[in-house]
């Protein structure tokens, strides 16, 4: 099939977007996360849609956090994802609502956490609650005898834990 | 902000199809989602002063992790409040181009850092209004506000919870700990009257459902304080004579201090590009 390369090289614009739109979902799901980068957007449940509009990629993407100067450095790697792809008409758009929990973190992406080190986030606790802490499993040694040392870490998503069975530190991703 | 000419906007492209709710006077929403931002952006620049200079690590970096919050939801007020105005001004413009009479945040988060005791009484005193705030705010009949306002109620449980945290060791812990707690509570008591008033047009966009009715928020405000307070073993301060005037651009001349060196380099480069 030596058309396919050639085609893919140089889309003739003239196809009904479906084989844009296809290339375009490809490019974007191999986009990482910068600051967690062995999760793909799409584990992080960030990447809210890809579709193919007048003639151009429209990418919807969710902040994880209001402030996350990631967001910034996604939007762009999506860009690039997207030019290298052959694909330089491209637009990507933000979408707040509605706001990214971490139950969008998808089972693959858990599973890719804990093995990381990242113990993933238990599961949504009510908003608002003034005291209490998650039971959070060392992503290690397995244990439940664990401690929270700070809910903030290096970055907005994640806390500082220590497994008090192993010793050893963990980063926590925590609920929102 | 946006970093040289990459303007890091998450707005003019993000909600183009929602916009104020039908029949709001947009010379009131443009105020509102000002006092909004000035707000998130005065309160965030006084945490980011305490990068690098926290009690312990785990603190600096706690105190640099909210102040992204506030900085993050300063910038979507801008940028809408930017849209809404129509007359092309960025967040960037509306952050770093405009002198402190035309700030309009609350007293209370323009006042200096103090100690950490008075940081976290600050931050207590704030976040036990904003976190039932924002809450409220995401019902909105304005679209654009709701969606701000449910994506910030997430992260204001956790700054509340945070200061309620510092308050509770600290006016429990030692004598020190405890005299200084109880001094900024008292220090800083006279500037809390102001988060729960509202000028004419504000309670105009209260009225039409778009805007927060402050004083509906006292209660739970006073529920979450008298908590915390108990749990801390300090007493509630004693009403008194409440100083405002920051909505209407009077403030105390601390926030000419912070805007300056805020805006300075911006000022000093402008329309730079790197």
């Amino acid at each position: 099939m030596p058309s396919e390369p050639e085609r893919k090289a140089h889309p003739t614009g003239a196809d009904d977007g479906t084989e844009a739109l296809a290339r375009a979902r490809a490019a974007v799901a191999a986009v990482v996360d910068p600051e967690i980068p062995i999760l793909t957007l799409e584990d992080l449940g960030i990447l809210r849609g890809v579709a193919h509009q007048d003639g151009e990629i429209v990418v919807e993407l969710t902040p994880t956090y209001i402030g996350c100067p990631a967001t910034f450095a996604i939007r762009l790697a999506v860009e690039a994802a997207l030019a290298a792809a052959g694909l330089p008409k491209a637009r990507v758009v933000t979408r707040l609502s509605p706001p990214w929990s971490t139950d969008a973190i998808t089972e693959a992406g858990r599973r890719k956490l804990k093995a990381f080190g990242i113990a993933p986030p238990a599961h949504a606790t009510g908003p608002g609650a003034l005291f209490c802490d998650p039971e959070v499993a060392c992503p290690r040694c397995g244990s439940t005898n664990t401690r929270k040392l700070s809910e903030f870490g290096s970055t907005a998503c994640k806390a500082q834990w220590r497994c008090e069975a192993c010793r050893e530190p963990f980063d926590y991703f925590k609920c929102i | 902000m946006s970093m040289g000419s990459a303007h890091l906007s998450t707005s003019a492209d993000s909600s183009a199809s929602l916009g104020p709710a039908p029949h709001a006077p947009a010379a009131a929403v443009f105020g509102y989602l000002l006092s909004l931002g000035d707000d998130a952006l005065v309160l965030g620049h006084r945490l980011s002063e305490w990068s690098g200079r926290g009690p312990t690590l785990e603190e600096d970096i706690a105190l640099s992790n909210l102040a992204l919050d506030l900085i993050g939801q300063a910038r979507l007020c801008y940028a809408y409040a930017g849209e809404v105005e129509g007359e092309g001004r960025d967040e960037d413009a509306l952050a770093y181009l405009r002198d402190e009479h035309a700030y309009r945040n609350l007293l209370l988060l323009e006042q200096p850092n103090g100690d950490f005791a008075m940081t976290m009484a600050r931050h207590l005193l704030y976040a036990a209004f904003l976190d039932p705030y924002f809450k409220a705010l995401a019902a909105s009949a304005d679209p654009r506000l709701a969606e701000i306002g449910a994506k910030a109620a997430k992260e204001m449980a956790y700054h509340l919870r945070h200061a309620a945290e510092w308050v509770i060791r600290l006016g429990d812990g030692t004598e020190e700990s405890r005299t200084r707690t109880a001094a900024a509570l008292d220090e800083l008591w006279m500037y809390t009257g102001e988060m729960f008033e509202m000028d004419a047009s504000e309670t105009l966009l209260a009225a039409q459902g778009i805007a927060v009715d402050r004083g509906s928020l006292r209660p739970v405000w006073e529920a979450t304080l008298a908590r915390v307070l108990a749990e801390a073993t300090l007493a509630r301060p004693a009403d008194r004579w409440m100083q405002c005037g920051g909505r209407a651009g009077r403030h105390s001349e601390h926030l000419g201090r912070l805007l300056a060196e805020m805006q300075v380099l911006h000022r000093a480069h402008p329309g730079a590009s790197w």
